[in-house]
């Protein structure tokens, strides 16, 4: 049931994109999300595919690999572009009673539609092309700024770090503890809502106690290598732009200048 | 009668972490056997078990329940599960019910018995796995962790299943707990004439509760064979990080120094005990030890 989990797991390699600087490829992926939302033109959304295309050829990521990414997301974009469909007026192509669906409804639902799985698929290439201790060392390095309004930066990212890190591991707790209520002969896919969402119970408790047990042995073994904190902690890695950082900013900024002006000047196409 | 028809297994195909964990492999499991299964970790144990009631689906190859594809119709798995009874390692952690009755009662109930028959078989397990009846109304997470794995046992043991593989049963217990629960699985077998398989890293376990031990090697099937046989191949575990049990090597090391004190192979302390006492009390015994 959780093998199709790709969603934000870390797909080793040597690219360009692998080597790029955690913060460039966080900030380009704010920037690309916020793109998706503003652009309102096919050839933006056209723009941006292409763009996607090119960062995953680069990666060497094998494109079934995010695609399964998208698939969990499906029931998601499914309910979200009906609901789009529905309660959006306009011109009336199909009236049924209660219901109507104009075009202006399908349009948007199409475009939302394309805007998610766009939006699912650059996320997940962050995560594919970047460690998790890449990832937050480089949010760490990012937000730094914000400590001067008192924010515990790194307080903030330890937490963070430590979610990703513990994540793969509770999947496959979970896996484990699936496969032996299953072998007491619990069933997971047949029933109704209600009775599927009971089978979780004897998946749920043990997750949480096995998660409150390894919390309470994490933070101990911390104590034990005294850890107190980010107040003058060094790091292992240190941080550093390189020409290809550059590139990657110049790209994104430019691909957002485009898709910001496609918006006014081809509205319509 | 389980048999496995050419069984390949591979973890995550098409990726980078892909690993074949099974490796062609063919089995026969007779009715009634006791099997130790041994190899080093990684090596395909707890791939195998979970193929053996369907909880991994073979990549190639058919698991076949006596002598039907146990994936022919996949409606009747659970029925599979109900006949092959799976532990895993360190079963105290799926533990979830309320009280001591209902976890153990999870399984039975899974498999739509009668109230009464429940009853009477979460009674039968307690009694199997030596726990008072008194702590049925207990939380199972107020036991202890030996006492929490009995009762994990037994929600395994209540669906009385014909083939009971359990996975390290005894891993992190001390050495009480640990004979307990063997002589607890004995007992099951003997009671109810069932096929056990025992993963276990004690060489000494394996050899004193089984008959048979299967090794795995590098998802292989190294050696399937009566514990005298496995054994006597000492050289080649040890070379692949295993070993026999410590008696059998302190015996071994005599004979080559010429000791011959049993033309048997010994596995068990009580058993090498007594042939050693054969040994010195036998007439002019003591003339035979001019090595000292």
């Amino acid at each position: 049931m959780l093998n199709n989990f790709t969603f934000g797991q870390f797909f080793p390699g040597q690219s360009v994109i692998h080597r790029l600087d955690p913060r460039s490829k966080l900030v380009c992926t704010i920037l690309y999300l916020v793109l998706l939302f503003v652009v309102n033109t096919w050839i933006g959304f056209a723009l941006c595919a292409v763009y996607m295309a090119v960062v995953i050829a680069v990666s060497k990521i094998p494109v079934s690999n995010v695609l399964r990414g998208v698939k969990p997301i499906l029931p998601i974009m499914a309910i979200t572009a009906l609901l789009n469909l529905f309660f959006i007026d306009g011109t009336r192509v199909v009236e049924w009673g209660f219901f109507h669906i104009s075009w202006e409804g399908i349009v948007f639902a199409i475009k939302m539609i394309i805007r998610l799985s766009i939006l699912i698929v650059g996320t997940s290439m962050l995560t594919y092309t970047t460690s998790p201790i890449a990832l937050t060392d480089g949010m760490e390095k990012g937000l730094r700024p914000l400590q001067k309004i008192h924010l515990p930066v790194h307080e903030v990212t330890m937490m963070m770090s430590i979610a990703l890190r513990f994540i793969p591991t509770l999947v496959e707790e979970t896996n484990k503890i699936m496969s032996a209520q299953k072998a007491r002969g619990a069933d997971f896919e047949s029933g109704g809502l209600i009775r599927r969402a009971k089978a979780l119970v004897p998946i749920l408790i043990p997750l949480f106690i096995s998660a409150f047990r390894r919390a309470e042995e994490l933070a101990l073994a911390m104590e034990c290598r005294c850890y107190r904190g980010g107040e003058g902690r060094t790091r292992l890695r240190q941080l550093s732009y390189h020409w290809q950082d550059g590139i990657a900013y110049l790209s994104m900024v430019l691909l957002f200048a485009v898709g910001v002006a496609l918006n006014f000047l081809l509205p319509n196409i | 009668m389980i048999q496995l028809k050419d069984v390949s297994y591979v973890y995550s195909p098409k990726t980078p972490f892909e690993k074949t964990a099974l490796d062609h492999i063919n089995l026969t499991i007779g009715d009634g056997e006791f099997i130790g299964v041994i190899g080093h970790t990684g090596s395909g144990k707890s791939t195998l078990i979970q193929h053996l009631n369907g909880l991994l689906r073979p990549t190639q190859g058919q698991v076949l329940l006596d002598g039907k594809d146990i994936w022919e119709e996949k409606k009747n798995l659970r029925q599979v599960r109900f006949q092959v009874g799976l532990v895993f390692q360190y079963p105290e952690y799926q533990l979830f019910e309320e009280t001591v009755e209902k976890d153990i009662a999870f399984g039975p109930t899974n498999m739509g018995l009668s109230p009464d028959e429940i009853k009477h078989r979460v009674q039968r397990a307690m009694e199997m796995v030596e726990l008072p009846a008194s702590y049925l109304e207990h939380s199972p997470f107020d036991l202890s962790g030996g006492q929490k794995r009995r009762v994990a046992i037994a929600g395994v043991i209540a669906m009385e299943p014909r083939v009971l593989i359990l996975d390290e049963p005894t891993a992190g217990l001390d050495p009480r707990g640990r004979d307990l629960i063997l002589q607890m699985i004995a007992h099951y077998r003997k009671a109810t004439g069932s096929t056990v398989l025992l993963v276990s890293h004690s060489m000494e376990d394996v050899a004193r509760y089984c008959e048979k031990v299967l090794v795995m090697n590098q998802a292989k099937v190294f050696a399937f064979d009566p514990v005298e046989q496995v054994f006597s191949r000492w050289q080649e575990l040890e070379q692949m990080g295993l070993d026999v049990p410590q008696i059998t090597l302190l015996f071994q090391h005599l004979e080559q120094r010429g000791y011959h004190i049993s033309s048997h192979k010994i596995y068990t302390v009580p058993y090498g005990a007594q042939k050693l006492l054969e040994y010195l009390n036998r007439p002019g015994g003591k003339g035979d030890t001019d090595a000292e």
